[in-house]
């Protein structure tokens, strides 16, 4: 008897579980990762709804929102527009991120190589295959530059990082943009191929005269030597928050729909060239009320209290005014009784 | 009277008793049966699923597929060669070095090695075995790629660089990884299996052949020469065929220190790709359905490679086993 009652009440124990704690599900993007992980957890302890973040990659973000499988996606790669119509969903950008050439070359300190985006360009084409080919000493005239081979090290898997470098390059080298393009992989015209930004890293530290690209926040907690860009302002600046907060400040947000907008290349005398947001993908009509009005509560709380724990992991927090601009585009997110599911932090 | 009674009654536990023992080993058999066939549906189900999946791309490309070296994600175009090529080139080297090496090994321990040394040489020799790919990928991006880039590398492109006829294999840059370096590494990872397989064929010559032909005078190498070989021959071929079936496959070693890039290079130390390391890299970010059907085409590609090698060895080993039974 004793033993029926025990197990009567175990099974009630399973069953109410689920019921009791509240769970909201988003896949997508590595590069945000550690960040919405840490968020995840804050917010838990906080508001008792745990949010299971898997980094499984923007394409696989983009396929797991539009099969339903999940609360949001996550993508560091906007979609267009019409895509966004198509398939009914609204997209905002959540975090600033920036990728930062690196360069391992003997004799020259971290910090010191200036490079412009032709430049650039030209060394991932293969066109400038020595430290000491001209463009480079006229750029950096200071520079004991050494007769060596440029070894030019890319992302071999799929990556937001590589798309908003490839960007880049697009947006300044008219060649690059119709012979390479720009998407999370790309046909590299030369150079070796690491995997995940580590592996860029690690190739790049380790071959005498490489030059790779990486995440900001990579960059920085490896005290990797980043090179100086010089901006759309012609000003040569180094890569940090200050700097990519510039960028994001500077653009034009409201002329994108769907917030379709790429931070490469911002006007600015501040603003790093090379800068990205990373983006949360969501239905405009949802059938899942609850789940999205938590998806939105856990944004929100993430925009007002995330900054510091942002700041800790070496991201960069969205700009005040994107953040009310965000925040308009959540209230045209509806139930299927066409009501917005979120309607502010009072409603919650 | 009760004598009869008890002994019927015993019959008739014993009958109960044998049916039951009957139906158990019904159930058995086919219990284990079942899990025997699971594997084939196994099987079955990754085929379709291979097929199924590489259609689109096979369909769109067709066998342009097969020897186009176009892998470009913006422009949706995708060709198989370059990984082909390098899978190929990469378990090559592998075998070249791999082979003779194993070769010596497997003779010493069964030959020439004093008793004492046996069990210590082929205890790491199995120890090898066991170390988890990725422990390889590591070393060779941090240790053998940069000594590689600092000492061999140059040293072979002086001097064999400009040799005529084999010189391109050697040109360029040295970077330290590439697709000799990959296969150096695939040389070091699948040389346990081939020795220890070699080993064991060694070990399967019977001991009067060998004493017979030591009797008429032969040295150690005229016997492993005139009475070894000839009677392992297709042992040993299986086990170099189990070596390259796992070179083939090999994926996160391979993937640090190949240089994971799309193109084919007559040099050896540019950098290449392998299917492997093409699925492991872009499989997360395959953003079109046309990219992530030519990866499983990749896949498909793949599987029939390494299923080819794989038959290939079992009809060799069954050649073996018929030989011993002769």
């Amino acid at each position: 008897m004793l033993k029926r009652i025990l197990a009567a009440a175990a099974v009630a124990t399973l069953l109410s579980a689920p019921a009791g704690a509240q769970q909201i599900d988003g896949a997508g993007a590595t590069f945000p990762y550690p960040l919405y992980a840490k968020w995840a957890e804050a917010f838990n302890g906080q508001a008792g709804i745990k949010v299971n973040y898997q980094s499984i990659g923007s394409g696989g973000g983009i396929k797991q929102i539009k099969s339903k499988t999940v609360d949001f996606g996550a993508t560091d790669m906007p979609l267009p527009a019409d895509e966004l119509k198509e398939s009914g969903l609204v997209q905002f950008p959540m975090v600033i991120g920036g990728v930062v050439p690196v360069v391992n070359i003997r004799g020259i300190e971290p910090g010191r190589l200036k490079l412009t985006g032709p430049v650039l360009a030209d060394i991932f084409f293969g066109k400038i295959t020595k430290w000491n080919d001209k463009p480079l000493v006229d750029l950096n005239p200071g520079l004991a530059l050494p007769n060596q081979a440029i070894a030019v090290v890319h992302r071999s898997d799929g990556s937001g990082t590589t798309f908003i470098f490839a960007e880049y390059l697009s947006k300044v080298s008219p060649e690059w943009k119709e012979k390479v393009g720009a998407s999370t992989s790309i046909k590299w015209p030369t150079g070796l191929g690491g995997k995940g930004n580590e592996g860029v890293a690690v190739t790049t530290q380790r071959t005498n005269g490489a030059i790779g690209y990486v995440e900001y926040a990579y960059a920085k907690q490896n005290k990797m030597a980043h090179a100086l860009m010089r901006n759309r302002d012609g000003e040569f600046v180094a890569p940090d928050s200050e700097s990519f907060q510039s960028a994001a400040a500077s653009a034009e947000w409201e002329k994108a729909p769907g917030f379709n907008l790429l931070l490469t290349d911002q006007p600015g005398k501040k603003s790093w060239p090379i800068t990205g947001a990373t983006f949360i993908l969501m239905y405009q009509k949802t059938d899942k009320v609850n789940a999205s009005r938590q998806v939105l509560q856990f944004l929100d709380w993430s925009y007002k209290n995330g900054g510091a724990i942002a700041d800790s992991l070496d991201y960069v927090p969205m700009p005040p005014k994107v953040v009310q601009m965000v925040q308009q585009t959540w209230r045209t997110i509806t139930g299927p009784d066409g009501k917005p599911v979120w309607v502010g932090a009072a409603g919650m | 009277m009760t004598g009869i009674a008890a002994s019927s009654g015993f019959e008739a536990r014993i009958g109960y008793w044998a049916r039951s023992q009957k139906r158990y080993d019904t159930a058995f058999r086919l219990g284990t049966a079942l899990f025997a066939l699971l594997v084939l549906v196994l099987l079955g189900g990754v085929i379709v699923a291979l097929v199924d999946g590489a259609a689109p791309a096979l369909a769109k490309f067709k066998l342009g597929f097969l020897v186009t070296e176009e892998w470009n994600p913006v422009t949706d175009e995708f060709g198989a060669l370059a990984p082909i090529y390098g899978t190929l080139v990469t378990s090559a080297i592998a075998m070249l070095i791999a082979v003779p090496i194993s070769f010596g090994i497997a003779l010493f321990i069964t030959e020439l090695c004093p008793p004492w040394l046996k069990r210590p040489i082929g205890t790491a020799i199995e120890l090898l075995a066991g170390i988890p790919s990725i422990i390889y990928g590591i070393w060779g991006l941090f240790v053998l790629a940069p000594l590689l880039q600092e000492t061999a590398q140059p040293l072979l492109i002086e001097s064999l660089g400009s040799l005529p006829g084999v010189g391109f294999l050697f040109a360029g840059p040295p970077l330290g990884i590439g697709v000799f370096t990959a296969g150096l590494i695939l040389a070091i990872m699948v040389l346990p299996f081939i020795a220890s397989v070699m080993r064991d064929v060694f070990e399967a010559v019977p001991a009067l052949l060998k004493e017979s032909a030591y009797g008429l005078g032969a040295t150690t190498w005229e016997v492993v020469w005139s009475v070894v070989l000839p009677y392992t021959r297709s042992g040993m071929m299986g086990g170099i065929m189990l070596g390259l079936g796992r070179a083939l496959g090999e994926t996160m070693a391979v993937t640090f220190v190949i240089g994971n890039a799309h193109r084919i290079h007559a040099s050896l130390f540019a950098p290449g790709t392998t299917i492997s390391a093409a699925l492991a890299n872009e499989f997360a970010e395959a953003t079109t359905d046309i990219y992530l059907s030519s990866l499983v085409a990749l896949g498909l590609i793949l599987f029939l490679i390494t299923f080819s090698v794989l038959v290939l060895a079992k009809l060799m080993l069954q050649r073996l086993q018929r030989g011993l039974g002769t």
